[in-house]
């Protein structure tokens, strides 16, 4: 190649200081970004990828240092510019004008104090723009740019008035103020809902096209990369396992790692190997739900119907999907089945009880044994100061059974079930990992025996890897135990994977209900479709399916 | 935020302890202002070890200046100065800590109903602690004492009434926090009753900011009921009650700077020192 790239990282290091040890976080790795082009890292959490990305803009934090290498960043004169032991007035001026950063959590990168249009405006003040009016025309421009309707409007909103996704395309505008040669995207939609997160790649891509500027994509989801990238980069524990053209890798991986990952991609692959199960004919349903509607009351003005009309029967032994976007009234569905909310109107009979009309106190904590519900976020959902043991005890210990030392068992042989060891009964949960964790609310859920078992997003919080492993353990509890299942999700992919009937939802309403392979293969109604074709690495899939589709190279 | 996680995800627990780099009980501030709080409970609790004077019987000729013989001088009618701040100590820490003990208590209570039951018992609680929140604290405590009779005891409780509303308001907006976090609703859905969660979740959770508080408390309670002290509120004479102590120098500051300035200094370090500890315990918890 004569023209050199982009952006060449040769035989990057970087270590963290910690004060008992140093960590090597990236160990020499080899990656460049063209122009006009994506180069995809992709890899688990802690595999070096966003330190990388983060020595390439100058932001390492302060315990993190380069310890060998090279960055060097190409201008469109042909000038090259190293970027490491850059002195930081200078990197003041690169940051915003040739390098912008898409951050990852749309929620909290925005300053909630300031309108849209002050934030996008921000980059242009700090680079020297004084001239008020056109600072105004820019954004306005820069807001319209990405997709944004009525952007002097959006200008005067403030952060709260906007929906997740409308806040990362914000934040794009931002990162596009000063038309950088370079966009580094970190994670830009782990917090985002499919659908919005495909809407959102799609314009980074389409602004890649249409500005020449190179993209240099973070993600741990290798379905994601997969349909973008023009270089695939594969990271893990600090090294690079594999790179090379995106199509090329994928075609034919070479390193086990990048195998595993393509298999734990849920929109790739089929990865858990689980029999579809088909009630036996004539058996009552577990679940019963007719008519579910709740309404949550608004001072000022008519209440807000955030689920009405929905009906579903769930067979013993099997697993329901309910599927929507956020705001489809999934999880209320989800809370008012596990008695957790009454709803305004409707049924809900589960193991011939009548879930309405449990009044509370005695009725409802029996009740509870037979529905448990594992939460979204491991993370709030272990009381941090108890250990795992007390955690796993507690609801023995609420219905009491069992003496002490039973108990003391029952814990030792459910995490056994979750596939932990038994020392991480004295731990903490801080001491565990997000997927261990979520291991440990399953556990807590399953230790009371309960008919039901409601996952709310129980692994859209969770890495693909981490994810592939959950959905695994959850497919073998249900074999083992005879579990039935309601399956909250946002995520076609995982619902396909793992669930028999499904149920699709829109601001509240039943659109589709049926059998997975009915809804899923042929889709009926048209949210559905929008649903399926949101699923990143879609257009992928079908290229596996018609594999002279896939480019030689 | 994403490369500590990076860390901490890839060696759990190198990452772990890079959290506790910061220990907040090593630095040499915190070691002093302990060591202040050491000493002064020591003289609260053995005096006797610390001076050979009596605090109450003059020992020797009056007014004379801090000396080896006489660390902080002696007083009008020639009473070691030394001896009455060391055996003011007991005094001065106790009534304070009555005063923790009353605010802490009934505060916390107060706050930890109001935000478990909420609906009109908040309201109720927590309208009743803005009222105690709108009156100037020395003028509740002075007609507190004025209630219940001059003395140390009563001082402390007068103190104590004023720290209540700040308790519960603290501990509420703790408690509420708690409250709707996930592991309270997972307690909830695996058959746990109000009290037992209480008692396992939500007050554990919320303790920490409000022992923060507590000891942030005990220095100003000390401050105030020295206040009290000084204006008459408090122990009666001769008791070597710190703000007494400070009131009683107050005739001779032209002529004897010393019975005013050295006890006023050891109420200062004692101050400051809970205040440097206590900030430390909450930076502790956030780490």
């Amino acid at each position: 190649m004569s023209v050199p790239p982009l952006l060449q990282i040769t035989d990057l290091s970087i270590t963290y200081r910690t004060r008992r040890a140093t960590v090597e976080a990236v160990r020499g790795i080899d990656l460049s970004v063209a122009r006009g082009q994506v180069t995809a890292l992709v890899g688990e959490s802690g595999s070096g990828k966003s330190s990388a990305a983060q020595a390439a803009i100058g932001l390492l934090p302060e315990n993190g240092r380069i310890t060998g290498g090279s960055i060097a960043l190409t201008g469109q004169d042909g000038s090259r510019e190293e970027l490491v032991s850059l002195p930081e007035h200078a990197w003041r001026g690169l940051r915003g004008t040739r390098i912008g950063l898409i951050p990852q959590d749309p929620t909290s990168s925005l300053d909630p104090v300031r309108t849209i249009g002050a934030s996008v405006a921000e980059p242009l003040r700090i680079h020297g723009w004084h001239d008020r009016e056109r600072i105004t025309a820019r954004v306005h421009e820069l807001l319209d740019r990405v997709g944004l309707d009525d952007p002097a409007l959006r200008a005067r909103q403030y952060p709260h008035e906007l929906s997740g996704g409308m806040r990362q395309r914000v934040l794009i505008a931002a990162a596009l103020a000063l038309d950088p040669d370079l966009l580094i995207a970190d994670e830009p939609t782990s917090a985002l809902d499919v659908t919005v997160q495909a809407t959102v790649l799609d314009l980074i891509d389409e602004l890649r096209d249409s500005t020449g500027a190179g993209v240099l994509l973070i993600t741990h989801d290798l379905a994601v990369a997969a349909d973008r990238a023009d270089q695939l980069v594969v990271m893990r524990g600090g090294r690079i396992e594999e790179s090379g053209p995106g199509a090329a890798v994928l075609a034919a991986p070479t390193a086990e790692y990048t195998r595993t990952l393509l298999d734990d991609a849920p929109s790739l692959r089929q990865g858990v190997d689980r029999r579809p199960r088909r009630p036996e004919p004539g058996q009552a349903p577990l679940v019963r739900v007719r008519e579910l509607r709740q309404e949550f009351p608004r001072p000022g003005s008519a209440p807000f119907v955030a689920v009405d009309g929905i009906c579903f029967d769930i067979a013993p032994g099997t697993t329901h999907a309910l599927v929507g976007e956020s705001g489809s009234g999934k999880t209320t569905t989800g809370r008012a089945i596990a008695g957790f909310r009454r709803p305004t109107a409707g049924s809900i009979e589960v193991d011939r009880t009548e879930v309405t009309a449990l009044g509370g106190g005695r009725a409802l904590r029996d009740f509870r044994s037979t529905v448990q519900l594992v939460h979204q976020n491991p993370f709030g959902s272990l009381d941090p100061r108890q250990s795992i043991a007390a955690i796993l005890e507690e609801p023995l210990r609420n219905t009491r059974r069992g003496s002490r030392s039973q108990r003391r068992s029952a814990a030792l042989h459910h995490l056994e079930l979750v596939s932990l060891p038994p020392e991480v009964a004295s731990r903490r949960p801080r001491e565990l990992s997000g997927g261990q964790r979520q291991r440990v609310a399953i556990a807590r859920a399953l230790i009371l025996q309960p008919e039901l078992v409601v996952l709310d997003e129980a692994v859209s919080a969770l890495d693909v890897t981490v994810q592939a492993q959950i959905l695994r353990l959850l497919a073998r509890l249900q074999d083992e135990l005879g579990l039935t299942y309601l399956l909250i999700s946002h995520d076609l992919a995982v619902v396909r994977q793992v669930a028999d009937t499904v149920s699709v939802l829109r601001r509240g309403r039943p659109v589709e209900a049926g059998p997975v392979e009915r809804v899923l293969e042929g889709p009926h109604h048209e949210y559905t479709q929008a649903l399926l074709a949101a699923i990143p690495g879609a257009g992928r899939q079908a290229d596996q399916l018609h594999p002279e589709a896939v480019p030689a190279s | 935020m994403s490369i500590l996680s990076h860390t901490a995800g890839a060696r759990p627990s190198t990452g772990q302890r890079a959290e506790r780099v910061r220990r907040p009980a090593l630095r040499p501030t915190v070691a002093l202002s302990a060591l202040v709080l050491l000493l002064a409970l020591a003289w609260a609790l053995a005096p006797g070890l610390f001076t050979g004077y009596s605090p109450t019987a003059s020992s020797t000729e009056a007014l004379q200046s801090p000396s080896a013989a006489h660390w902080f001088g002696t007083d009008a009618t020639g009473r070691d100065v030394f001896a009455r701040v060391v055996h003011g100590a007991s005094h001065s820490i106790t009534a304070a800590l009555i005063a923790v003990a009353v605010g802490l208590v009934v505060g916390t209570t107060i706050g930890a109903i109001a935000g478990t039951v909420g609906g009109a018992v908040e309201e109720t609680l927590m309208r009743g602690v803005d009222v105690l929140l709108a009156i100037p604290g020395l003028l509740l405590s002075l007609s507190v004492v004025i209630l219940l009779g001059f003395g140390t005891t009563n001082a402390a409780i007068a103190v104590g009434i004023t720290s209540i509303a700040t308790f519960a308001r603290l501990s509420r907006s703790r408690v509420i926090a708690v409250r709707q976090s996930e592991y309270v609703e997972a307690a909830f859905g695996s058959g746990g009753t109000l009290p037992s969660i209480l008692w396992r979740h939500i007050l554990p959770n919320s303790a920490a900011p409000v022992t923060a508080l507590a000891a942030l408390q005990l220095g100003s309670a000390i401050l105030q009921i020295s206040t009290l002290g000084f204006l008459g509120y408090g122990a009666p004479p001769p008791t070597p009650e710190w703000g007494l102590l400070i009131a009683e120098g107050r005739d001779y500051v032209a002529t004897a700077w010393w019975l005013t300035l050295l006890p006023g200094l050891v109420v200062a370090a004692v101050v400051l020192s809970t205040n440097r500890l206590s900030t430390a315990l909450g930076k502790g918890e956030q780490a």
